[in-house]
């Protein structure tokens, strides 16, 4: 008995190594993360009027400034399908990442009333964000889906039918995302707060680099066969290809621009669970 | 090892860097950086100031080491800054220490702020599954201990109405009632139950005890409150300035809690080595104190000097003394006549008539105003600036249910039957 070696529960020291991220402990914490999702999509529509309709107004309007301007008076929309569900289908696709990334991009900022107070493995906070978004992205898409019926009834476009069973993949890949980008910036705006002047004005500026507002072809024209394959190793740009081709039988799909996107998803979010988690311990000291 | 053991830190200091911590933005550190490699002085060193003192360090809790046992209430006390709260910290994983191991065999429930959580725009329902959630409970466990919060909370009327309606005090209940609910084997509290009304605090306490010896559970409890510390703890450690000073029984932690005072002990006092708060005059200053008696027999007065330094003359100056006692709880204050403040160096006696206080050891801040007939402006502000002991009186006097005041002897003006 006395010589022993206890088993602990809970081991506190000063740092840990690079890759002791707690998956388990979040895993006990699953009650949790949905209680914030629901706590953050309540609290975000209480006491306004029209309440979850904002989900829709917001990403409509864009969609109508970006038809009027960009398709109509730019034409940047060479592809004969109806301006309004051309640009629709990228915003709202858009509009969650950039929500994805931008909100939890100030988790530990935002939270540190909060998490100063009781434990919790930190990344509780920014699923339940991304899970939040995930909300009015549905709302969106059920919305988009009434303009894309009438329009494919009226035989305005072919879509690809087989491709649509990309879609949950795709949302996934976009969550995965977001959620990486925001942890790393995150755990790097607990110091240093520069970082969240960049970045909801970086999400815009990437939005330019993404075919959003226009589509892909004309820019790859322009760009030639080297600049357009850099141009489309931006991983936003094949989810968003992937999204049109798919719904709206325009563009292409291309298999391995498609792998390489996963592939970077696949890294930002790894280091930037393991930068989140380093961090996560003793922010509470610098934030 | 003993496999009652619950918790044991082992030689656990918490570090933190005073002043600005980096230099908050990135271009900032940069150029600290890029100066250092250079071999330049940091541009964002303030002028003069020493290279080391930009590297100072404090440490909040230096080599604490420490074990409970299954179902003891240990009380930690200490004066403010002594640590407790960083040990809290520590112990509900806030932060991480900076040397040193921390060991616990169980889940924490810590309460180190009441209603850590509580989303106003919720309901109180759906509060207390969020709180208990965050707390570490599944919805499973709180859902069958549901009634049995609301209950103890007393709280079925207003259960579904957005917290942001709530009093304060519902509020404080709630909270509490959801950690004290908690299947945790350790419980956190940070002198939560200054909140509420009495009834309430006093419900809380005995609901505490029971938690700690019926059902088993650990409770680490908080509090300048010597009272509530006696009557739910049954072992006490005391913490000053980040070192633990004692660990046993509470009796004896309350002694060495309120004799280890931070205040110099001394008849003649230099009053400049006292750090200020920020709002005072640069040019008049509180230099020296006097004291005739550090031990003032019952009835006797308090007599003591002060030395002023002043940039200008004034007529009107005047001192207050706050009085306090050892918990920081304030007994009184006193305000002198006003005297004359000369240019430059003054001296000013005075006799404060102590015969209403009770036996036992107080502190006093001090400040020197102007008293212009209606206002008092500060001019300088002494905290801690002395200490003294009153002796025990002819009376035995009931402090705990007297009040710590004992007035002058009723004047009995007529007698007579009738």
């Amino acid at each position: 008995m006395e010589n022993q070696e206890k088993q602990w529960m809970t081991v506190i020291k000063p740092k840990t190594g690079w890759f002791d991220i707690d998956i388990k402990g979040l895993f006990r914490y699953k009650d949790l993360i949905m209680l914030f999702v629901k706590r953050n999509f309540t609290s975000l529509y209480k006491q306004t009027i029209l309440g979850p309709l904002w989900a829709i107004i917001q990403p409509f309007l864009t969609t109508v400034i970006f038809s009027v301007i960009f398709g109509n008076i730019a034409g940047l929309n060479d592809t004969g399908t109806p301006n309004l569900v051309f640009y629709m289908s990228a915003n709202i696709t858009w509009a969650y990442f950039s929500s994805c990334l931008v909100s939890t991009s100030n988790t530990f900022i935002s939270n540190s009333a909060i998490m100063g107070k009781v434990y919790f493995p930190r990344l509780v906070m920014p699923i339940s964000t991304v899970l939040t978004q995930l909300i009015s992205f549905a709302i969106q898409f059920v919305f988009f889906m009434c303009f894309w019926v009438f329009y494919l009834v009226q035989g305005e476009f072919t879509p690809s039918w087989g491709y649509m069973a990309l879609t949950p993949l795709i949302i996934i890949q976009m969550a995965m995302l977001g959620l990486g980008f925001g942890v790393i910036v995150s755990a790097l705006t607990t110091k240093y707060r520069d970082l969240a002047m960049l970045v909801s004005f970086g999400v815009q500026l990437w939005m330019y680099a993404t075919p959003v507002a226009y589509s892909s072809d004309i820019v790859i024209e322009k760009l030639g066969s080297t600049w357009g394959q850099v141009y489309m190793l931006n991983p936003m740009t094949p989810v968003i290809e992937t999204m049109r081709y798919a719904y709206l039988g325009v563009g292409s799909f291309n298999l391995m621009y498609y792998l390489i996107s996963w592939a970077i998803t696949l890294v930002v979010l790894f280091f930037g669970i393991i930068l989140f988690s380093r961090v996560e311990k003793t922010f509470m000291d610098t934030v | 090892m003993d496999q009652n053991t619950i918790i044991q830190l082992d030689n656990v200091s918490k570090e933190y860097r005073l002043g600005a911590i980096g230099g908050g933005t990135l271009r900032g550190d940069l150029q600290s950086f890029l100066a250092k490699v250079r071999g330049k002085d940091d541009p964002n060193s303030k002028i003069g100031q020493q290279k080391a003192a930009h590297n100072e360090k404090f440490l909040a809790l230096s080599d604490v080491s420490f074990s409970v046992q299954k179902g003891d209430a240990v009380g930690i006390i200490g004066h403010n800054g002594a640590g407790k709260s960083t040990l809290l910290k520590l112990l509900s994983r806030v932060t991480a220490p900076t040397t040193g191991e921390i060991k616990i065999d169980g889940r924490i429930a810590s309460m180190l702020e009441v209603g850590t959580g509580f989303h106003p725009e919720l309901t109180g329902r759906e509060n207390v599954y969020l709180n208990g959630a965050i707390l570490g409970m599944t919805r499973a466990e709180v859902s069958r201990k549901f009634d049995e919060i609301v209950a103890f909370a007393e709280m079925e009327k207003f259960i579904d109405t957005p917290v942001k309606r709530y009093s304060s005090g519902m509020y404080v209940k709630l909270a509490f009632a959801v950690a004290v609910h908690l299947d945790s084997e350790i419980m956190i509290m940070d002198e939560v139950l200054a909140v509420g009304d009495m009834t309430f605090q006093q419900k809380c306490l005995k609901k505490m005890r029971s938690v700690a010896t019926e059902e088993g559970r650990t409770i680490l409890y908080v509090s300048h409150n010597m009272n509530t510390v006696k009557q739910l703890c049954n072992r006490s450690i005391v913490l000053s300035k980040g070192h633990c000073i004692y660990d046993g029984d509470v009796d004896s932690a309350i002694t060495i809690y309120s004799n280890n005072s931070e205040v110099l002990n001394e008849k003649m006092q230099d009053l400049t080595l006292i750090k200020r708060p920020m709002n005072v005059e640069e040019n008049i200053r509180l230099t020296k104190l006097y004291i005739d008696e550090l031990e003032i027999p019952f009835g006797d007065d308090f007599n003591f000097t002060v030395e002023i330094e002043s940039g200008e003359q004034f007529d009107n100056g005047m001192i207050r003394t706050v009085l306090k006692d050892m918990a920081g709880n304030v007994v009184g204050t006193a305000h002198s006549n006003t005297f004359n403040v000369f240019k430059g160096k003054s001296q000013v006696s005075l006799k404060f008539k102590s015969d209403r206080l009770l036996a036992g050891r107080y502190y006093a801040d001090m400040s020197l105003c102007k008293f212009d007939g209606e206002i008092q402006t500060r001019l300088d502000v002494v905290q801690k600036a002395f200490t003294f002991k009153m002796e025990e009186s002819d009376i035995i006097y009931n402090r705990c249910y007297w009040g710590n005041v004992r007035f002058d002897k009723m004047e009995v003006q007529d007698c007579h039957e009738i």
